[in-house]
């Protein structure tokens, strides 16, 4: 029993380095509201919330959504929390989905959030694991040998990661909620800026942002409701989620074999057999602006080795083959926890046509994808303007 | 949908092993691939549960995953919940028809750090976690909340601890931990894991003579505002187990997630439990409490006993949070009725 689900309506809060004005609670409640108004519903309307959010000792507060279950509008409701690392916003909207497709619930809410100014999340990332070599590097300290290797292997011209930098951050000039909105960035400034971790520089890298974003998933019923008010909903034509350990012997890295398993089972069950021609918007994890042609290449969408070229090409610009992250992407607001759901969220506002000064003209259907851990948990998603 | 197979660490005051869980889960799944003839490839979703706060670490669950070996990658999913939430997410899975099997699994190792102290971090952390009333504490007004209007008495609590045949007199001349609990009342701290695989069907059918098949799950949660809910009632008890009794409460057994002797009372009374059910037969939360297992370990115990045949229809329960904030209630049945 598999039942139809679509998205009816997305919130997000402003994302900015510190939201001093409010408490968790209140960030949460912003974006729940927005995605209410959205999906024309009220809080009395929804029947289960699904809580995302990435470590809890970023807040200091062990499992937030017991204490905010009055904040989210939960009590006296299901209420579950997902955590899958960086990828757990992604997550979150497919164990929702999840909720409707089983039949199980009409109207869930999927929210999820991160105050990252609560604490130093580049370092959180770095603790110590039992029996594995520890890095201590932060998150860019990490991923830039990947990086490294990826443009050895590749032969991508050193460019290629300020071209993405570049392209985000002018897109998310054009979000109003974006974290940074930096329209006259150029290849020259980028390429000037600080060298943080070979070669990764500091224009390469995702801001620390609190923000929150909201989405709600309905059934059959509840969408088409909608659609007979002249709103268009985001159907979910696949999910898929996967999995591999952090390290083991042969393990690649760069393109991680969960990566290429879970979008191999995502374009099997969207019916997609060319991703290129197929997607009209892809929203993909970038936290480092080299993992724009990393993705291209794990995801499916070229074969090995011509991620790079794609990005030169300026396909991935919005008004290109495939535009990637014309919100602005993870480079322009990085809200952890949230991040994946945005990414998600804003794949459905392209086919819902909500995506305002960032809408690529005539998207029917779009990606959205969500990493997280060392590149090993990775989550999902397929919407399109028609049911299928 | 059914439970076929479960599996759990032994009980202990505190594991060597370290507070990813792995040294405690790698003998739950062989047990459960030799009883099953099964490998790690027959599991098509994979969900846990667990804690950072208890491992004092971001990300714990993720060195988890090394005790699967999962290489190739599998399709898995964490909640940071008690893994009974986990067994949820897999019933919701497996119910949409995206996969036929799951494994669930939750571990924690409380001894890591002071469990009464941690917990206090789950409250509202501008208002109340600064005063810090400690897990303890929270449960003992909860108990003198009930003692005050008449709801139980202290000699019913320590009955609850006691169990059939249990000396309830020498328990009530023991002193106070914090009062009005005892020790008795007070579920002890473990380290543990636990495991369970689900099937669909006829896939069930394959794998275990008289498995356990899910009649209903459901689960609720309570204003986090402890002065705004009484603590001697369960309402989202009570919602989660109408919404799958449907109103027949009659069970064989009962599998009660109480941490807390008095919290066994309100949740029997919440579910509308009758004398006829035979509540704990496991030993309860007050045997052996290992955090984010001990509510999958009910669901467990209550498949074990209609697998072996001690049972025909058991409810099992799981709680999480303070006072019994959030509760999942889940209906076993030796025949798949729906």
């Amino acid at each position: 029993m598999n039942f139809p689900a679509a998205v009816l309506g997305t919130g997000q809060t402003h994302h900015v380095t510190k939201r001093t004005d409010v408490s968790m609670a209140g960030m949460c409640r912003e974006a729940i509201d927005r995605a209410l108004v959205d999906a024309g519903l009220t809080i009395a309307d929804i029947d289960a919330v699904v809580v995302g959010k990435a470590p809890d000792l970023f807040e200091g507060v062990m499992m937030p959504e017991l204490y905010l279950a009055d904040a989210l509008g939960a009590t006296g409701k299901p209420l579950l929390r997902v955590h899958t690392a960086g990828s757990v916003g992604g997550s979150t909207g497919v164990v929702a989905t999840n909720l409707v497709q089983a039949g199980v619930h009409k109207r869930v809410l999927a929210i999820a959030w991160e105050k990252q100014s609560e604490s130093n999340a580049m370092w959180a990332l770095s603790i110590p694991v039992p029996f594995t070599m520890p890095v201590g590097a932060g998150a860019g300290g990490y991923f830039a040998p990947h990086v490294r290797s990826y443009i050895r292997r590749s032969n991508a011209p050193s460019h290629i990661g300020a071209m993405v930098a570049v392209k985000d951050r002018r897109n998310g000039a054009k979000n109003p909620l974006a974290h940074l909105k930096q329209p006259d960035i150029t290849l020259e400034s980028v390429l000037a800026s600080q060298m943080l971790w070979d070669p990764i520089r500091f224009d390469e890298t995702c801001p620390s942002s609190d923000g929150a974003c909201a989405m709600v998933i309905g059934d059959e019923e509840a969408a088409t409701a909608v659609e007979a008010t002249g709103k268009k909903v985001a159907w979910v034509h696949g999910t898929a989620m996967r999995t591999e350990p952090t390290t083991f012997a042969g393990r690649d890295q760069v393109n991680p074999q969960a990566g290429q398993d879970a979008a191999a089972a995502l374009w099997r069950a969207a019916g997609i057999s060319d991703p290129l021609n197929e997607i009209d918007v892809a929203e993909i994890y970038v936290p480092f602006s080299w993992f724009e042609p990393m993705w291209l290449e794990n995801l499916g969408f070229v074969p090995q080795g011509d991620g790079w070229k794609l990005t030169d090409k300026g396909e991935t610009e919005i008004g290109g083959i495939l535009p990637v992250n014309p919100s602005g992407g993870v480079l322009s607001s990085n809200p952890i926890g949230a991040s994946g759901l945005i990414r998600f969220a804003e794949a459905a506002k392209q086919v819902m046509g909500r995506a305002g000064a960032y809408q690529v003209e005539g998207a029917r259907k779009a990606f959205g994808h969500a990493y997280g851990g060392g590149s090993q948990y990775f989550s999902m998603w397929v919407v399109g303007s028609e049911k299928r | 949908m059914a439970v076929v197979g479960f599996a759990h660490a032994p009980h202990v005051p505190e594991t060597f092993g370290t507070t990813n869980g792995v040294e405690m889960l790698v003998p739950c799944f062989q047990q459960l691939y030799s009883q099953l003839g099964i490998t790690k490839s027959d599991i098509d979703f994979w969900c846990s549960g667990s804690s950072d706060y208890l491992a004092g670490r971001a990300f714990s669950f993720i060195s988890a995953v090394d005790a699967i070996g999962a290489v190739p990658p599998i399709n898995e999913s964490h909640v940071e919940m008690d893994a009974a939430w986990a067994l949820y997410e897999a019933w919701v899975k497996l119910r949409s028809g995206q996969a036929k099997t799951a494994l669930v699994y939750g571990f924690g190792k409380s001894s890591a750090g002071t469990l009464r102290q941690i917990l206090t971090m789950q409250l509202d952390p501008y208002l109340v976690t600064p005063l810090w009333p400690d897990a303890w504490s929270i449960a003992g007004l909860q108990a003198r909340a009930g003692l005050d209007a008449g709801r139980w008495t202290e000699r019913d609590m320590a009955a609850v601890a006691a169990g059939e045949g249990g000396d309830v007199e020498s328990l009530l001349d023991t002193p106070y931990v914090a009062d009005p609990l005892r020790a008795h009342d007070i579920a002890p701290i473990t380290d543990g894991a636990a495991a369970i695989v689900l099937a669909v069907g006829d896939r069930a059918r394959e794998l275990c003579e008289r498995p356990a098949w899910i009649t209903g799950m459901a689960h609720r949660v309570d204003t986090p505002t402890l002065g705004a809910r009484d603590l001697t009632v369960s309402p989202s008890t009570s919602a989660a187990a109408q919404a799958v009794t449907g109103g027949n409460t009659s069970f064989d057994i009962a599998e009660l997630h109480a941490p807390f002797s008095h919290q066994q009372l309100i949740l029997a009374e919440a579910i509308g439990l009758t004398n006829g059910t035979k509540v704990n037969p496991s030993g309860g939360a007050l045997a052996a409490n290992p955090m984010f297992a001990a509510g999958l370990e009910r669901i467990g115990f209550a498949a074990e006993a209609i697998m072996a045949g001690s049972a025909n229809r058991a409810l099992a329960h799981a709680t999480s949070g303070p006072a019994l904030q959030q509760n999942l209630v889940t209906v076993l049945d030796s025949e798949a009725r729906r």
